[in-house]
């Protein structure tokens, strides 16, 4: 065991040596593969900081019934008892117009223009949440109540969550294209990158054969070759995503002020910061693999 | 034991190296085998480490018999043989010291045991004092030496050695040849390829005498 452990450090050791023989090619390297991986995982910070936003504002589908202004106390509790009674509705909420105006004070960027009101220009409200969420089920029912008297405007609010929610899902699938399309890439870095290595070291692996080396011990300096050289490339993916994160934020913090709402780009958090790095560490030992399986079986043959 | 039989190698484009070639060593046993290049030496050497396949006849060392052995048990074969080459294979951009070391490497030894190990071999064929130096630095003597100490280092049962005086002056390659015999006299069997035979001879050794790929009595 405490062999076999010293081998492994001995070629770890004999790897570090030679990544640092030629650093100039090695930075190079490093830093394609960290750029290559620095885009899917900034886009996917980003995405993920979208669905945060979304999140805020509920998705869950609701249809907002807003009565005529002219509709009296007891036409309200009347449409208060039919909603109560309707077999396709989970839960209402009812929103006085004094609250609705409260509220409205409160949120986003428009506080002042409330202000200036001389009168309550906003309706009394229900907040209406289905029992079946489907597209076509919270349709038939606004339809249905916006056939009641007194209805004088039905609206799907969450429509536009969904769709937003459909896209995210849609950017996701893009961005798990571009990372198996750059993971290639990143593969293909490394293969090329043993290949060389391997042509520079060709005596070397001669004589170690002659002499009794398994092809495993001849592999192992070259995996690690590339499992290092995969593990830099994360670690410097993962310093460009933070730095654009750092600036980004700032520029975001800006443009926030100016709608008076509190946003903030979150960054990787651990455990995907070490999915990350680990990911491409593991691709880095692939593709080294994949290179010394190939090459070395071609010296084999002389 | 190393013993062939009917081994016969044949290259890609019909050239016969080695035909019908059958021989028996015991432990211990010290062998020349002479003839003009092209006789066929090398390929003989081959044979037995392993780094060629016989196209007939088998090979059997120590039991094992070589033209059926399995690729991956190759390696462990080898580690029974101390090859040493007439053009050294010396790993340049490592120490005197790193160069005798790769065997024990290769076989995992403990780290301190090994260098014990390697400074004994070293010791053993004068080179001690140039541990820490690459082997560009030395002559090509030492380079020769260098190229011994790492074939002995993991004591081997068997030594190999193709033309090992091919590239040095005559007192080199008599001092070299002690060192043969030194090893040969605590019980290794040792195998040595040379078209110099007056050299070989005073080892007084048993003679394998190829003539075109066959064996002469």
């Amino acid at each position: 065991m405490k062999n076999w452990l010293s081998h492994h450090a001995q070629s770890l050791w004999l790897a570090l040596k030679r990544l640092l023989q030629n650093p100039f090619a090695g930075l190079l390297n490093i830093g394609v593969i960290g750029i290559a991986l620095s885009l899917p995982s900034g886009l996917y910070v980003l995405l993920n900081n979208l669905e945060n936003l979304s999140r805020q504002v509920s998705s869950e589908p609701q249809i907002s019934l807003f009565l005529n202004m002219q509709a009296t106390p007891a036409e309200v509790a009347q449409m208060q008892a039919q909603l109560k009674s309707h077999p396709g509705v989970r839960n209402f909420q009812f929103v006085p117009r004094d609250q609705a105006l409260r509220e409205l004070q409160k949120a986003a960027g428009i506080g002042d223009v409330v202000q200036s009101l001389t009168h309550n220009p906003l309706p009394d409200a229900f907040i209406i949440h289905a029992k079946n969420s489907s597209a076509e089920a919270l349709q038939a029912l606004r339809d249905e109540i916006s056939s009641w008297p007194n209805a004088a405007h039905v609206q799907l609010d969450s429509l536009w969550a969904q769709r937003l929610d459909a896209l995210l899902r849609l950017g996701k699938l893009v961005i798990l294209m571009l990372a198996i399309l750059l993971s290639f890439a990143l593969v293909a870095v490394t293969f090329n990158t043993i290949r060389l290595q391997i042509l520079t070291q060709r005596d070397e692996i001669e004589v170690a054969k002659l002499i009794g080396a398994t092809p495993r011990f001849i592999r192992r300096p070259f995996l690690y070759i590339g499992a290092l050289q995969g593990l830099a490339g994360g670690v410097i993916a993962w310093v460009i995503v933070a730095i654009s994160i750092h600036v980004l934020d700032k520029g975001i913090a800006d443009l926030t002020r100016l709608y008076s709402v509190n946003f903030q780009l979150n960054h990787l958090n651990i455990s995907d910061s070490g999915s990350l790095i680990l990911f491409s560490a593991w691709l880095g030992w692939v593709g080294a693999w994949m290179s010394v399986s190939r090459h070395l079986h071609q010296i084999e043959q002389h | 034991m190393i013993s062939l039989s009917q081994v016969c190698k044949r290259y890609p484009g019909g050239y016969d190296a080695l035909k019908n070639i059958s021989f028996t060593m015991q432990h211990g046993e010290l062998v020349a085998v002479t003839g003009h290049s092209g006789a066929g030496k090398s390929t003989l050497l081959k044979l037995i480490a392993a780094i060629e396949r016989p196209t007939r006849g088998s090979i059997i060392i120590n039991g094992q018999n070589t033209s059926s052995l399995r690729t991956a048990a190759i390696p462990y074969l080898r580690r029974n043989f101390g090859l040493v080459f007439q053009d050294h294979k010396l790993l340049f951009e490592r120490t005197v010291f790193e160069n005798v070391l790769l065997p024990l490497q290769i076989t995992g030894f403990e780290r301190r045991e090994s260098a014990k190990r390697v400074r004994a071999a070293l010791d053993k064929v004068g080179l001690l004092d140039k541990e820490k130096t690459l082997p560009i630095t030395l002559s090509g003597g030492e380079q020769q030496r260098l190229c011994i100490a790492r074939a002995i280092v993991s004591r081997p049962a068997i030594l190999l050695a193709d033309e090992p005086t091919g590239n040095l002056d005559a007192a080199y390659a008599s001092d070299i040849m002690e060192l043969f015999k030194s090893f040969n006299q605590v019980g290794v069997t040792v195998i040595i390829a040379s078209h110099d035979e007056a050299m070989l001879k005073r080892l007084n050794p048993r003679l394998l005498k190829l003539n075109c790929g066959e064996l002469a009595s």
